[in-house]
């Protein structure tokens, strides 16, 4: 297929590979990346900036496509811990299973994960969306601040802890909620949000049967009395 | 931040190849250990009821060879001697305890790395792939390893803080992470008459387990009750002759992956140490749950 560049990391060194993706891929008028053997490497596709759709074949190291704007990264295998940290835009799609802080910080854009996602998924969320097929690690939008989690599975225990303006949207089990989170009734917009999401995703399943997990805000201000009691 | 790197072979076959299939593991954890490594290997136990013991000669130039006589002039029998550089390993129908006596009052300058049937082991400070050219670790043959990389955070970089520690026989423990309370755990133990040889947090959890062993827990008991005992962030990784087991804390902030298949089970801290192994395309990848133990039998 014609712009499409090759590139194994069993021979490329991921430094070249990345730089590529940063700085000539656009010259070159490459829209299409295929990047095989990622044997656990780190930070495989971070920092992109560009509309790519890159392909990874194996499984990830820490950090694939962090900071990530823009690019569409599938991954045909597992990830490390912190995929996606701190996107901007763009898309990332995780075959297997996701290790711990998927999503963490993340500003903006989707990250799909279709197996399960580790402890402290999308903690400090800022405004991404992160769809989950599987379930969820304990600590699961620790201090999320915006932006939306569906987990079509179960989620650990403290889910919300802390949360701020993040929705979470669960389908499973909750093992516990974290402190200051709830669960809310789901509204229509929120039965759009999760179908939306769910397509986006491609992922099969009826938004109806999902719960909304929201902070019931009482961590918004000081409260003297609370004895730091939770 | 350490690496940890653990290899059980179910077919026997590969058993000769341990050495050469766990180096690149090892050295693939470099970057989370640059400062010294450890590897245990556990073999067919040796014959005759004989005991294995790997020593260490900590201050000086090894010299082996005036120790295995004057060890010949004080212990009855045969003993079988492999010296590389400071590391060597006896084999011998002595008495453990008594050798280790001996030691100490003949050999101050040697530490015992391990006693056991079963158990080889083998540390030193420097880089993984140094320490696995200085003693052939490539080349070990046996059933399973429990191994480490070691980026020390709370205690001196000598080869007596690096992992694996052991205690007891044939019982051996790496640990990525750092316990808050070891001293705590040191001072419930040493009035019962066990003894520590560093100030690193990780013997405190070695030998918190070995004393419950010793109690008459199992292993996967002994790690339960650890749960409430042992206080901090660990990945722990443990060997004895018959098992291997892994286990994290609640909060599982240090990695740790298992790929297994029909052939091994294999672990380390992340997946590119496991990603050279044969058939690891199609083997079970997951990562082990907080507080959920794994094993696997020899």
């Amino acid at each position: 297929m014609e712009g499409v560049k090759q590139f194994d990391l069993a021979v490329t060194p991921l430094r070249d590979v990345n730089r590529f993706l940063h700085r000539e891929a656009a010259a070159a008028g490459v829209r299409h990346v295929h990047i095989a053997n990622a044997d656990g490497a780190h930070s495989i596709a971070a920092g992109c900036h560009a509309p790519l759709d890159i392909v990874v074949d194996g499984h990830a190291g820490y950090y694939l496509g962090g900071m990530n704007m823009q690019a569409n990264i599938t991954v045909h295998g597992n990830a490390g811990p912190g995929v996606g940290e701190n996107m901007m835009s763009g898309t990332i799609r995780v075959g297997g299973f996701a290790s711990t802080a998927a999503g963490a910080s993340a500003h903006g854009g989707l990250l799909v994960i279709q197996g399960d996602a580790a402890l402290r998924c999308g903690i400090s969320l800022k405004g991404g969306d992160i769809v989950v097929g599987g379930s969820v690690g304990s600590f699961s939008a620790f201090m999320a601040q915006a932006g939306r989690i569906v987990i079509c599975g179960d989620a650990g225990d403290a889910l919300g802890d802390s949360l701020y303006e993040a929705v979470i949207y669960v389908r499973g089990q909750v093992r516990s909620l974290g402190a200051d989170a709830r669960f809310e009734p789901m509204s229509d917009a929120d039965f759009e949000a999760v179908r939306e999401l769910l397509h986006k995703a491609g992922i099969n399943h009826d938004a109806r049967e999902f719960r909304r997990v929201a902070s019931a805000k009482s961590l918004y201000h000081w409260n003297a009395d609370a004895n730091q009691e939770y | 931040m350490c690496g940890i790197v653990g290899l059980l072979l179910k077919e026997p076959s590969l058993r000769e190849k341990l050495g050469e299939l766990m180096a690149p593991m090892l050295i693939g954890m470099t970057s989370r250990g640059p400062d010294s490594a450890g590897v245990a290997i556990f073999t067919e136990p040796a014959k005759g009821g004989a005991h294995k013991i790997s020593l260490f000669w900590g201050e000086g130039s090894a010299d082996w060879t005036r120790l295995a006589q004057e060890f010949a002039a004080q212990f009855d029998g045969k003993h079988r001697w492999m010296g590389t550089g400071q590391h060597a390993t006896i084999t011998t129908k002595a008495a453990p305890d008594e050798i280790r006596a001996w030691l100490e009052s003949s050999a101050p300058q040697i530490y015992v790395l391990s006693v056991g049937k079963s158990i080889d082991l083998y540390k030193d400070i420097g880089a993984p792939a140094d320490i696995v050219a200085r003693y052939g670790l490539n080349e070990v043959q046996g059933t399973h390893v429990v191994a480490h990389t070691r980026m020390a955070t709370e205690s001196a970089v000598t080869p007596a803080h690096a992992h694996p520690f052991t205690a007891g026989e044939d019982f051996c423990l790496v640990h990525n992470g750092s316990l808050s309370n070891p001293h705590l755990v040191r001072r419930k133990l040493e009035p019962l008459g066990i003894r520590f040889v560093t100030d690193n947090d990780t013997e405190a959890a070695c030998r918190f387990f070995e004393w419950r062993m010793r109690e008459g827990d199992d292993l996967t008991t002994a790690v339960q009750r650890g749960f409430t005992e042992l206080d901090g962030f660990f990945t722990f990784l443990m060997g004895t002759d018959k098992e291997l087991l892994i286990v994290r804390d609640a909060f599982a902030c240090k990695p740790a992956v298992v790929a297994e298949t029909e052939d091994y089970v294999a672990i380390a801290s992340e997946f590119r140490s496991l990603a050279h192994l044969p058939g690891v395309r199609h083997a079970n990848v997951f990562e082990p749950k907080p507080e959920e133990i794994y094993s696997w039998k020899a």
